[in-house]
């Protein structure tokens, strides 16, 4: 309420100063909106396309590699368009340390599943194409 | 400006909840156990990005660092519930090799 009684008071003065000097846009804040957006949109597609893959995939391996898309490069992005709206702050500084956390270990757990995976025997399906052996040495 | 970045924060907030709800569908019905595996650690990559983006919308800073300490509790989680199910222990050496001559 107090919000929208100090914008009320501010209207006429803002008007006129608007008159006078015409039209002000803040180039920067608009170009780090425009950043932002985006960022997050590039972000969300990729996670909602590893989800959907996850979903609808037929094998293990070929869910493994959609959700490790998702892992990767839609954290990162959305990450990203997150830095850009928080500036040089301390707040961009642990979204940088959760980034590279991020970058370091979900392909290392990717990798980890992965292997788990093919040394317990799951087959992969390969349609025409042959498996490698799975008795051979890792 | 800042109110249309609500906006935005709000719908990828919401989506991201949305594919965390997939992941939990994946979670429940995965026909092997690395399929859960898989879903586990997917979900929570998806927390640690809701969190961020959560801190954004309440316009806290504070959270942050929960969605640190989110991706790396979720790497120790996965690498530990692996190594349970591969050597059925979890106090087995970091050398396999001595270990195995230990026993002989």
């Amino acid at each position: 309420m107090s919000l929208f009684v100090t914008i009320m008071a501010a209207a006429p003065a803002a008007a006129e100063h608007y008159v006078a000097s015409g039209p002000t846009i803040d180039w920067l804040a608009l170009l780090r909106f425009v950043g932002t957006v985006l960022s997050l949109a590039g972000g969300l597609f990729f996670v909602m396309a590893g989800t959907i893959g996850v979903i609808r995939l037929p094998d293990f391996y070929t869910r493994l590699h959609a959700a490790g898309m998702t892992d990767t490069l839609g954290a990162e992005l959305i990450l990203l368009g997150l830095i850009i709206q928080s500036g040089f702050s301390q707040m961009s500084l642990k979204l940088l340390l959760v980034a590279f956390f991020l970058l370091v270990t979900s392909p290392t757990a990717t990798h980890a599943i992965a292997h788990a995976a093919y040394k317990s025997g799951l087959e992969p399906f390969l349609g025409k194409f042959k498996a490698p052996d799975l008795d051979e040495e890792v | 400006m800042s109110v249309a970045l609500g906006y935005v924060y709000l719908g990828t907030a919401l989506l991201i909840i949305l594919s965390m709800v997939f992941m939990l569908v994946r979670l429940i019905g995965g026909p092997t156990l690395y399929d859960r595996l898989l879903a586990v650690n997917a979900f929570g990559t998806k927390t640690v990005l809701f969190l961020c983006v959560f801190c954004f919308i309440i316009d806290r800073p504070d959270g942050v660092d929960i969605a640190i300490l989110y991706a790396l509790m979720n790497f120790i989680a996965t690498i530990a519930v692996l190594k349970f199910f591969n050597y059925k222990a979890l106090n087995v050496g970091l050398m396999r090799k001595e270990s195995a001559e230990v026993e002989k």
